[in-house]
């Protein structure tokens, strides 16, 4: 009797810890996963294609290092209940904060406009017109705020997330050889050299999986869906687990292009469905609707972290708990954002491929900004209290953002002087 | 259209008023370094926006 006392004690406990889990979950799953926005897929796309599986562990290494970002960004926003851009203000002052305040409003802008690119593109495979995709994507990412509540438009919001697993099922399908994936995916090595092709591809796969606008997103949601210092253990689970998402995401479309479209010159996701239609239909369409749902959420998050952002500065009502009415700007700000944004994508002639690949490469250049603020930040007892950073903690941050300002150099050379690296 | 101008230029002036005393103090050595960081990613981000020009040229 003893025992089943206990075990239906440890039931009931774990139910409960899980309850309060699925109340809690939300900004870090959806985070990592938005991360995996348009841009990101063309990345893992047309990693696989050039270089089979050779990236897949370096997608590994980035695993730590966005739940190591990210987690930082937990502490602060459910220690201060501020938003990243009104944290920079005050801790900083106004010319720190309008410097970080544009450079994320045209990273944002830029972003988004790849996120209509990826919609557009695979929603053309299904012959809907761009215009008619582009109206569609925008009526659909404001009409998600309109409820008036946080929570209904995060829980719309998972169900997108979800659905972006949809690359698992298609790489199963490609039968891919696993121990060709464990032999040249698992151990590190660069086997095409180091060029200014591969330093590319490398700032576009990390700056598909860290970026800045993760760190005001998260830290804004944070704040909006009313975390507090007592959540903070539960959201770095959801961090975490966000983390692998996003990873096992990037890994299996890597795998899909690495196995059935190695050595082919593609130069995005949508091309790689269209040309994987003939193969097998059901990993097409799996690719198309998967950069359709990439696409969607990133340009839902993306969009919502400038109206935020500004919010929080210009003291608008901002928080997905009110209605048009009652924030007005918050609104029509994140509609101004989109609509220019898929207007861009329907300009003739627009080199619209390059946009997506190059914006990747322009966010991880300048992350290593956003997260030195992040870091001085939580270093700031008297704002963060407990929750600062320790030691370890500011010695990854830092070997973070010196890895990226290493490989943004090196890759900045290797533009300007490409036969140094041949 | 000049009013709009007016009350938003009035707006960034009482945000830089309300945030003209930063609660951190830098000093001027980790200041300058911040700043030559953010010069410097600018100055790489012009890099890829030259290398992304001439791709589009070329093709």
């Amino acid at each position: 009797m003893n025992f089943v006392s206990l075990l239906y004690y440890k039931y009931r406990r774990f139910a409960k810890m899980l309850s309060i889990f699925a109340m809690i979950l939300g900004p870090g799953i959806i985070v990592m996963v938005a991360d995996n926005d348009a841009g990101g897929i063309t990345t893992y796309a047309v990693t696989g294609a050039k270089f089979g599986y050779g990236f897949i562990w370096i997608m590994f290494l980035l695993l730590p290092v966005a739940y190591v970002c990210q987690e930082m960004t937990v502490r602060l926003g459910a220690v201060t209940k501020r938003g990243h851009a009104e944290a920079i203000f005050d801790a900083f002052g106004s010319f720190w904060g309008w410097f970080s305040l544009t450079d994320l409003t045209l990273t944002d802008w830029l972003t988004t406009v790849t996120e209509f690119i990826g919609m557009t593109a695979a929603l053309s495979i299904f012959n809907i017109p761009p215009p008619l995709t582009v109206i569609g994507a925008i009526i659909l990412i404001m009409a998600m705020v309109m409820s008036g509540r946080y929570w209904t438009w995060e829980k719309i919001v998972l169900v997108f997330c979800v659905l972006n697993l949809i690359y698992i099922p298609a790489a199963i399908l490609v039968n891919p050889p696993v121990l060709a994936i464990l032999r040249e995916g698992v151990i590190p090595g660069f086997p095409f050299g180091l060029n200014n092709l591969v330093f590319f591809f490398l700032m576009a796969n990390i700056g598909t999986t860290i970026a800045p606008w993760m760190i005001f997103f998260q830290q804004s949601a944070i704040v909006d869906k009313g975390l507090r210092e007592k959540d903070i253990r539960w959201e770095r689970m959801d961090t975490a687990i966000g983390s692998c998402f996003t990873i096992v995401v990037g890994v299996f479309i890597i795998i899909v292009t690495g196995t059935l479209l190695r050595g082919v010159n593609i130069e995005s996701a949508a091309e790689a469905a269209v040309l994987l239609m003939p193969i097998n239909k059901y990993v097409g369409t799996f690719m198309a609707i998967g950069l359709f749902d990439a696409g969607l959420l990133g340009a839902v998050c993306i969009s919502l972290t400038s109206s935020w952002a500004f919010g929080e500065v210009f003291g608008w009502a901002h928080s997905l708990n009110q209605k048009i009415g009652q924030a007005p700007w918050f609104f029509i700000f994140r509609l101004v954002i989109v609509v220019a944004a898929g207007t861009v994508v329907l300009i003739p002639g627009a080199p619209l491929i390059l946009i997506t690949l190059f914006v990747q490469v322009i966010a991880v250049t300048l992350l290593p900004a956003a997260l030195t603020f992040l870091v001085l930040l939580l270093n700031q007892e008297d704002l963060v209290g407990r929750y600062k950073n320790t030691l370890l903690q500011n010695i990854l941050a830092s070997v973070i953002v010196g890895a990226i300002i290493i490989l943004s150099t090196l890759y900045g050379v290797s533009a300007l002087f490409p036969e140094l690296f041949k | 259209m000049r009013n709009i101008l007016r009350v938003s230029i009035e707006k960034i002036r009482e945000i830089n008023h309300r945030y003209s005393k930063p609660r951190i103090r830098m000093s001027r050595g980790v200041r300058f370094a911040l700043l030559m960081l953010r010069l410097y990613l600018i100055f790489l981000v012009l890099i890829l926006a030259y290398k992304f020009a001439t791709m589009t040229v070329l093709k």
